[in-house]
């Protein structure tokens, strides 16, 4: 599978993708129509116990370290549900002593109060966490493996929860296993050279996790490190056209998985992309701890760089305007 | 006969002079759905209680349904006969008509209802007072257990969800259509009028067409396409159809030498 990806991945002729993006916009039409979910990322806190080093929030950072209090994460709260949103994805870094399960647990139910759909970006946990939480009012995990490729895996996380490579990938299947609804797997393209092996090996995961737990809405995400001087740790250099590809491929493989595209992507390639392939997008996104009603102007340290600054209401205008019914409310958990 | 006597479907204690329903979901927009809904003259259309925000008015899809159009809830979403149930109870507690489709679907890659919950869940709401439709796999048996149960009508699907495929279900939904003292409602599959038009033909009472609506380019004019379909499946279905051969036959190919000149004697 892989070696037949990277010939697609490197092949210039530009009749192919054409061909490709066709099919790609039909099946997503077919099985999507017009409806493109909408969602926004809350940062509870950026503690972190793990050093990974693509990650902003890596326990050697020299970050401003922020928590936020119950009041401030309301405020956070409602400050979304005040833009329209109804899906929200809660974050945090991988802290089990700053951030336990009981603080995300506290969250969820004041989430639970705006949003008719919560997700989780934590720190793996154990199936029984996954239940305290699932009772709590989430329902949705966000765990990327950043990399399928051991050797690389291990060069990357250097401590923490997050180097134990198998208790990562086993991930999903206990928060499946604890009733989860909504479950979104990722690789960090550019992590490792050979980005065909790392879409595969996610494909691979996606088609053992869909037999095991049929009953979850899978999506997937392909976030996108590209080369700066600086970031010596980026291996790969995924094109804008082998970006493409590779979610025109999934959307062809996988018809009914959600595929989700952030704001780390430009406006402009995440308005095409929404037509080809893209399912679940983000808007008027902050990424950093008390960006949206806490921090005001001062020092951010954003998780990463937002390349799409759009507001919400600007996100809805596009989508409209495109031919594209923005859905705020997926499911209810209240 | 259940409705064949005249050309009025009656479901629960409300009767439509259109079979074709319309499913609300994946439309580019919610102006091409209310054109839809205008065009084809449907009766019933089916909304997904989760795509329903209950704190938005703006933009809500509920402002594109005229009124006089029964608004049927469905359970989109739900992985097992409680959350159904539970979705069926927000939408009574929410203030909607007590008209519930029952959509129980734990499998993300064939969305193919889960029989068993299904009739869990009809079971309980019935009891509860909903008028209950229950989106299921075609199978005689749990059609039974629907009846039983007190559903106001069975759905059974053509071929899967969104896969514009048919009726691939068509000889085991013939046996709902012959069995069962229910109006049967063909759902899920049906990706063009002609398809639609078959289903009339033979003998189903309703048609519900989400996907292949919301998908065209042109919504509203496949929408009436489909209700011209469906009205004129229906009529083929009451001026009483021949039935249809699959292949040229011979008149007697196996009884002629009957009738035949006698075969000459052997010498």
């Amino acid at each position: 599978m892989s070696s037949h990806l990277r010939q697609i991945l490197d092949d210039p002729r530009p009749e192919p993708l054409e061909e490709l993006a066709q099919e790609a916009a039909r099946v997503t039409r077919q099985y999507f129509g017009g409806a493109v979910t909408l969602y926004a990322p809350i940062y509870l806190a950026n503690f972190c116990s793990s050093r990974c080093v693509y990650c902003g929030f890596s326990s050697q950072a020299k970050i401003h370290r922020r928590k936020l209090e119950p009041a401030q994460y309301r405020g956070e709260m409602a400050y979304l549900h005040d833009l329209g949103i109804r899906n929200v994805l809660l974050l945090t870094g991988e802290s089990l002593r700053v951030t336990p399960v009981a603080y995300l647990e506290e969250s969820a139910r004041a989430a639970a109060e705006h949003f008719q759909g919560i997700a989780i970006e934590v720190y793996p946990m154990e199936t029984d966490d996954y239940r305290r939480l699932f009772a709590a009012g989430v329902d949705g995990l966000t765990i990327y493996q950043e990399t399928y490729d051991r050797a690389r895996y291990a060069e990357v996380h250097l401590s923490g929860f997050k180097k134990d490579y198998d208790y990562r990938r086993a991930t999903p299947a206990r928060a499946a296993e604890a009733g989860f609804r909504q479950i979104s797997l990722g690789v960090l393209l550019g992590l490792q050279a050979d980005a065909a092996a790392d879409v595969s090996a996610l494909w691979e995961h996606l088609r053992e996790l869909e037999r095991a737990y049929p009953g979850v809405e899978y999506s997937v995400s392909f976030p996108r490190l590209r080369p700066i001087k600086t970031q010596e740790f980026v291996h790969g250099d995924v094109t804008d056209v082998q970006f493409i590809k590779i979610l025109c491929l999934t959307r062809i493989f996988f018809p009914r998985v959600g595929i989700n595209l952030s704001t780390r992507e430009s406006a402009q390639l995440r308005d095409h992309a929404v037509g080809l392939a893209v399912t679940r997008i983000s808007a008027g996104s902050n990424t950093a701890v008390g960006g949206y009603s806490v921090l005001g102007d001062e020092a951010q340290d954003p998780q990463f760089d937002i390349k799409d600054e759009r507001s919400v209401a600007q996100i809805v205008q596009m989508l409209k305007t495109r031919g594209f019914d923005p859905v705020f409310t997926d499911w209810r958990n209240r | 006969m259940k409705n064949n006597d005249n050309n009025l479907l009656r479901i629960a204690d409300r009767e439509f002079t259109n079979r074709f329903f319309l499913g609300t979901g994946k439309f580019r927009s919610k102006k091409d759905l209310a054109a839809a809904i205008e065009a084809s003259g449907t009766q019933i259309v089916t909304v997904a209680l989760r795509r329903i925000d209950l704190d938005q008015h703006e933009d809500n899809i509920l402002e594109y349904i005229p009124k006089g159009v029964t608004l049927m809830v469905n359970t989109s979403g739900a992985r097992s006969a409680d959350e159904a149930i539970r979705l069926a109870r927000l939408a009574k507690a929410a203030g909607y008509n007590p008209w519930i489709k029952i959509e129980v679907i734990n499998d993300s890659k064939y969305l193919l209802p889960d029989n068993a919950e299904t009739i869990k869940a009809t079971e309980v709401l019935v009891q509860e007072g909903f008028v209950v439709l229950p989106y299921v796999s075609p199978d005689l048996y749990v059609a039974r257990a629907l009846v039983k149960a007190g559903a106001a009508a069975v759905m059974p699907l053509g071929s899967l969800i969104g896969s514009n495929q048919g009726l691939k279900t068509r000889e085991f939904i013939k046996i709902l259509i012959d069995e069962i003292e229910l109006p049967i409602v063909v759902d899920a599959g049906i990706g063009a009028p002609s398809q639609a038009a078959e289903a009339m033909e033979l003998g189903a009472d309703a048609v519900l067409v989400n996907t292949a609506v919301a998908a065209a380019q042109n919504p509203s004019l496949l929408a009436k396409a489909f209700a011209q379909a469906v009205a004129a499946g229906r009529n083929a279905f009451l001026s009483g159809l021949p039935s249809v051969r699959p292949l040229a036959s011979a008149s007697s190919p196996l009884t002629g030498f009957l009738f035949d000149n006698p075969v000459p004697k052997e010498r």
